[in-house]
């Protein structure tokens, strides 16, 4: 660390903000992997329906699955484009 | 029983070659046979980081499509005993490893060699794949960056269920972290993930942390496999992972920086 460094710390440091997010992705995904195999497949269903009435992108369609005891909770958020 | 160790991690570029070179020699002079296979197809490397890419005759295809033998196609370390290579052949026909061909020649070498050391090619297509399949354990090497951690993550995923033991219901193969190109100035700063962060991210048990080091470049260059250079930070970290890997018990070193100024000391902690 350099001496003016001492003055100035405040900013978050780069490698917390790494960690950060590569906790969010690396969750996301293991819970993507060990979900049933067709949800890659209905991700793409559901996308080409929507697609039928607004034209959106691959990341409008978000889905996430939870588990509660023996239960498993599908949470679907769709992001609809602005009017234009 | 040979154990089959694959080395392996995604990303492309982080030091599975360095690693799978430093790997077979440490095991082999500490008296274990050891064969190392580079399963990087169309991408032969591993010739070159043992210096002994003159030699290369016959490969791996060859071997799987008959047309020379394990014997004619091992080469024999110029440096340590124990120590063979099977190199992997130029061919751009991706599919030229079959699972059967694969099998085939692991089973042999597992006749003669306590430890079979597999060199992964990158990605998580079919070399990588099969790399992996008949391990019965894995070092995953990652570097200390985001997209590194993220890909070893992926390939924790596929080693816990696309291995021959995973489709025989024995679960996943043990897994161990090897950090390399580890930088402790710049985690200092805050500039580059810890040893910690990325270890409780992928949570496995850490085999090894490698420092960023000249020397690995200049084994590389000369075609000596890093952990003869052990006057080298790098090759003491990776004699220390060998003798890990083998069971022992040695602390980790090379994680904190040793060179701090005079402010560093005060105020670094
Ligand atoms: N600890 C280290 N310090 C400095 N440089 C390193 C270190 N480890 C590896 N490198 C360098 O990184 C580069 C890639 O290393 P290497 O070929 O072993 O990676 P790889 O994972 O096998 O790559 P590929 O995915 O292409 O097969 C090389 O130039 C190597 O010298
Ligand atoms: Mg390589």
């Amino acid at each position: 660390m350099g001496f003016l460094d001492l003055f100035r710390s405040s900013k978050p440091k780069s490698a917390s903000l790494a960690k950060e997010r590569l906790q969010v992705i690396v969750t996301r995904e293991r819970a993507h992997r060990s979900g049933p195999d067709y949800l890659p497949k209905l991700h793409q269903d559901i996308l080409a329906v929507i697609r039928k009435y607004v034209q959106v992108g691959d990341d409008a369609v978000q889905m996430n699955l939870e588990r509660e005891g023996n239960r498993e909770i599908l949470e679907l958020n769709i992001v609809l484009p602005e009017k234009g | 029983m040979a154990r089959v160790v694959v080395i392996t991690s995604g990303k492309g570029g982080v030091g599975k070659t360095t690693t799978s070179a430093a790997l077979a020699t440490g095991l082999a002079l500490q008296g274990h046979k050891t064969a190392v296979i580079d399963f990087d197809v169309g991408l032969r490397n591993l010739d070159l980081i043992m210096g002994c890419e003159r030699r290369v005759v016959y490969d791996f295809v060859n071997v799987i499509n008959g047309d020379a033998n394990l014997r004619q196609a091992l080469i024999k370390d110029k440096r340590a005993d124990n120590l063979f290579i099977l190199p992997a052949s130029q061919t751009r026909d991706k599919d030229a490893l079959t699972t059967e061909g694969v099998e085939k020649v692991l089973t042999e070498l597992a006749e003669e060699f306590e430890y079979i050391v597999c060199d992964s090619p990158a990605g998580i297509e079919r070399g990588a794949l099969m790399a992996a399949y008949f391990a019965d354990e894995a070092i995953v090497v990652t570097n200390p960056e985001v997209s590194s951690v993220r890909d070893s993550d992926r390939m924790l995923g596929i080693l816990a269920s696309k291995t021959r033991k995973a489709e025989q219901g024995e679960g996943a193969i043990p897994a161990r972290l090897l950090l390399t190109r580890y930088s402790p100035t710049r985690v200092d700063k805050g500039e580059m993930l810890s040893v910690e962060d990325v270890q409780e991210i992928l949570s496995i048990d850490l085999l090894g942390v490698i420092p960023e080091s000249q020397a690995v470049l200049n084994a590389s260059n000369s075609g000596v496999p890093v952990v003869h250079e052990d006057g080298s930070e790098a090759g003491q970290a990776y004699l220390d992972a060998v003798a890990r890997f083998l069971g022992e018990d040695r602390p980790h070193r090379f994680l904190v920086n040793e060179k701090k100024g005079f402010f560093g000391r005060l105020f670094g902690g």
